[in-house]
């Protein structure tokens, strides 16, 4: 099961190998890991996605909240979350396909940003799910280069993590 | 202005140091050199382990953190076992490593490594210290972290062209960190719900742990299970929380413990671990324990709870407040019938055969427990003769008994037992060791003459590492490999080279007068035993 979990840390150096080292001291799976300034630079938001049973993410929060640098662990459920990722995609695309290209991105929601004479490169930001579907749909064209920046996720509404 | 160097030696006076433990080398030489200024005693170690071990049994004895020192580099390195030991088993100290100068770090220069990286994964915290004048804050935060919450290990790492900066200095009076709160209070309702499992219990017992001395709630501990007349098993680590002959208590539970106590784990229905982490050699299968009883857990660290045992009742806090209120709010009950069912488990003590020209350490143990005053400190170390000393070694009331429960670190025993004899130079302390694990720690019989005290050394000759030996005449075919420790010195000149009284005993007869002479010394004395190298564990 993949558990969506929201950290909050402070900003100093070494926080993120000690956050890295207690996955791998522990042998919890990381899918992904996002990490950036908040509002207030002296702190950070890490957002991680994990992968593992009920128990683990019990042990993940537990020994998360227990780095002395860290000031707040929260996983989100599925249902109450919004989770984006930013992926840039580089496909090849001669110039008879680049209009089909075309199409398939402004019904995806997604941005060209580079062009040669035989590639595209596309920008997309979007759930995980919508992210698998429009690698699908790019795939026959061939992909050349993927680069994604792993997902960060915010709670519904107007509460907050802070 | 003064120099970082100074401020740091001034931050430990602050904190109430008085004594340290280390071995220098030119990354910490500025430190050192305000050390020489000071009032604080400085304890040469032969190795820098040894400084951490030492720190360690210092700690214990005073449960306050201690503190060792190593420089950069080498220095550095060879402190990670001792660092790793003091965590596995929360034990609090201040690590002090020198390191390169802050322009030459990531350069790989001369003694130069990455020891906060090192370190990470068994530190409680580290810091590597790249503003001088952020010295204050650190030490006064390392002090507090190493003490408070779950206890452990903190590591502040400091290169030698910081501790020459000068700085303002002004020890903060008061420490704040937004991000580390540890819970002390026990939640009301969980206490209430405890009170009500343990009244309506058949079969209640109480497991435990060394978090018990850490919280310094030994008396609370006691008071508890007399009033709810609760019996009680121990964890290794929790050994000597009770006196042995405690009419409740049932000795060493786990792989490496006694019938009684296992049998009464087997037996119970209600089971209340306190300051202990369910490790795997105290408990086999957590999982059996879980489905057949009512599991309460009682520890200052979230992350114990539920991590290898499912809990029934779980409750954070710190145990010496948890277990005063527990001992004021439990109801009048009775365990009559499962106490007397225990008592007479608990007297079926096996007999053990001596054999000829040989001492039987299990016995030899006994005699020598009886014989010591009730407040001895006796530190086993990592063996066949920590189970002995586990097992056979009688704790009487104020006694305290200390090893590496969580690591199992041999080399242990004979440097912690200096430490704590720094810290209460009034009780006997005693280092019981193999010689195996006495051949990793000897070069400390020398920081024992420095010092001019009196450590009680007792060495198990078995010729073997004992513990591995059985280990493969029992689970490999007897292939017996790299357990022979042929080329072993004789101990007794060894020990006398170092200046220190020794003597050997080989037989039962001459042991009580052997015993005698090593209580009634008041220097350090050394007694090694022959023992027969069969001699098994249990
Ligand atoms: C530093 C270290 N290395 C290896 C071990 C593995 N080990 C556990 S017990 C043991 C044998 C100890 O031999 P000795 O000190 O002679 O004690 P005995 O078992 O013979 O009483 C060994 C090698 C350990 N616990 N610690
Ligand atoms: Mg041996």
């Amino acid at each position: 099961m993949k558990h969506t979990i929201s950290v909050l840390v402070e900003n100093h150096a070494g926080v993120l190998s000690r956050v890295s080292g207690l996955f791998s001291r522990r042998g919890f799976n990381i899918d992904s890991l996002a990490v950036g300034e908040t509002d207030d630079p002296a702190i950070s938001r890490i957002t991680i996605v994990a992968d593992g049973d009920e128990h683990t993410a019990q042990q993940i929060e537990k020994q998360l909240n227990k780095l002395v640098d860290t000031m707040k662990v929260r996983t989100l459920a599925p249902d109450e979350l919004l989770a984006r990722e930013l992926q840039l995609i580089k496909v090849n695309a001669t110039p008879s396909q680049r209009s089909e290209i075309l199409t398939i991105c402004e019904i995806m929601g997604a941005k060209i940003i580079d062009m040669t004479a035989n590639t595209l490169t596309i920008e997309i930001s979007d759930s995980t799910v919508h992210l698998k579907r429009m690698h699908d749909l790019l795939e026959g064209y061939g992909i050349k280069e993927i680069v994604r920046t792993g997902v960060i996720a915010i709670q519904k509404g107007s509460v907050t993590i802070k | 202005m003064i120099r970082a160097a100074e401020a740091m030696v001034r931050c430990l006076r602050s904190e109430g140091v008085k004594v340290v433990f280390g071995y220098p080398g030119a990354a910490i030489c500025p430190f050192y050199d305000e050390l020489y200024r000071s009032d604080i005693h400085h304890v040469l170690v032969r190795h820098e382990a040894n400084a951490g071990h030492e720190a360690s049994g210092y700690a214990r004895i005073t449960n306050k953190p201690a503190v060792c020192i190593a420089t950069s580099g080498p220095g550095a390195t060879n402190l990670l076992t001792a660092i790793a030991t003091a965590y596995a088993d929360s034990i609090p100290l201040i690590c002090i490593t020198g390191q390169v100068s802050t322009d030459q770090i990531g350069c790989d220069v001369f003694q130069e490594v990455d020891i906060t990286g090192a370190a990470q994964p068994f530190v409680k915290h580290s810091y590597l210290v790249k503003d001088a004048a952020m010295l204050p804050r650190i030490f006064k935060e390392a002090f507090y972290l190493a003490g408070t919450g779950r206890k452990g290990p903190v590591l502040i790492d400091v290169p030698v062209d910081i501790q020459n900066t000068l700085i303002d200095f002004e020890y903060p009076e008061t420490v704040s960190m937004r991000t580390y709160k540890p819970t002390v209070k026990g939640n009301p309702m969980q206490i209430k719900k405890i009170c009500e499992a343990v009244e309506n219990a058949k079969r209640p017992l109480i497991c435990a742990g060394g978090g018990i001395f850490l919280a310094g709630a030994e008396k609370e501990l006691i008071e508890f299970a007399e009033k709810a007349k609760v019996p009680a098993v121990s964890t290794m680590m929790g050994l000597s929380l009770f006196p042995t002959d405690h009419p409740l208590y049932l000795g060493m539970l786990g792989m490496h413990g006694v019938k009684s106590a296992n049998r009464a784990v087997n037996e119970c229905d209600t089971m209340i671990l306190i300051g202990a982490r369910v490790g795997d050699r105290a408990v086999k299968s957590p999982t059996f324990l879980a489905e057949n009883k009512q599991i309460i857990h009682i520890d200052i660290d979230p992350a114990e709870i539920g991590k290898n045992i499912p809990v029934d009742i779980p409750l954070v806090g710190d145990c010496k407040t948890i277990l005063s209120e527990l001992a004021e709010k439990i109801g009048e009950v009775s365990h009559d019938e499962w106490l007397s069912e225990l008592a007479e488990i608990k007297n079926d003590i096996p007999e053990n055969e001596e054999t000829e020209g040989f001492i039987n350490p299990k016995v030899f143990l006994r005699k020598l427990s009886d014989r010591m005053p009730s407040d001895t400190v006796c530190v086993a170390d990592v063996g066949q003769n920590q189970i002995w000393c586990c097992n056979n070694y009688g704790i009487k009331e104020g006694g305290r008994f200390m090893t590496s429960g969580g690591m199992g670190t041999m080399g242990y025993s004979v440097p912690c037992a200096v430490g704590a004899k720094m810290a209460a130079p009034e009780r006997e302390v005693i280092a019981v060791c193999g010689d195996g694990s006495f051949q990793m720690q000897m070069m400390e019989l020398a920081t024992i003459m420095q010092e001019k005290i009196a450590v009680k050394i007792i060495v198990m000759r078995n010729n073997y590492l004992g513990m591995v030996r059985e280990l493969q005449t029992k689970g490999y075919g007897d292939r017996q490999i790299a357990v022979s420790l042929d080329g072993s010195p004789d101990f007794v000149a060894l020990a006398r080279a170092y200046g220190i009284e020794s003597e050997r005993v080989s037989t039962m007869a001459e042991a009580e007068e052997k015993i005698e002479k090593l209580a009634s010394s008041d220097k350090s004395y050394l007694l090694e035993c022959d023992v027969y190298s069969l001699e098994s564990t249990l």
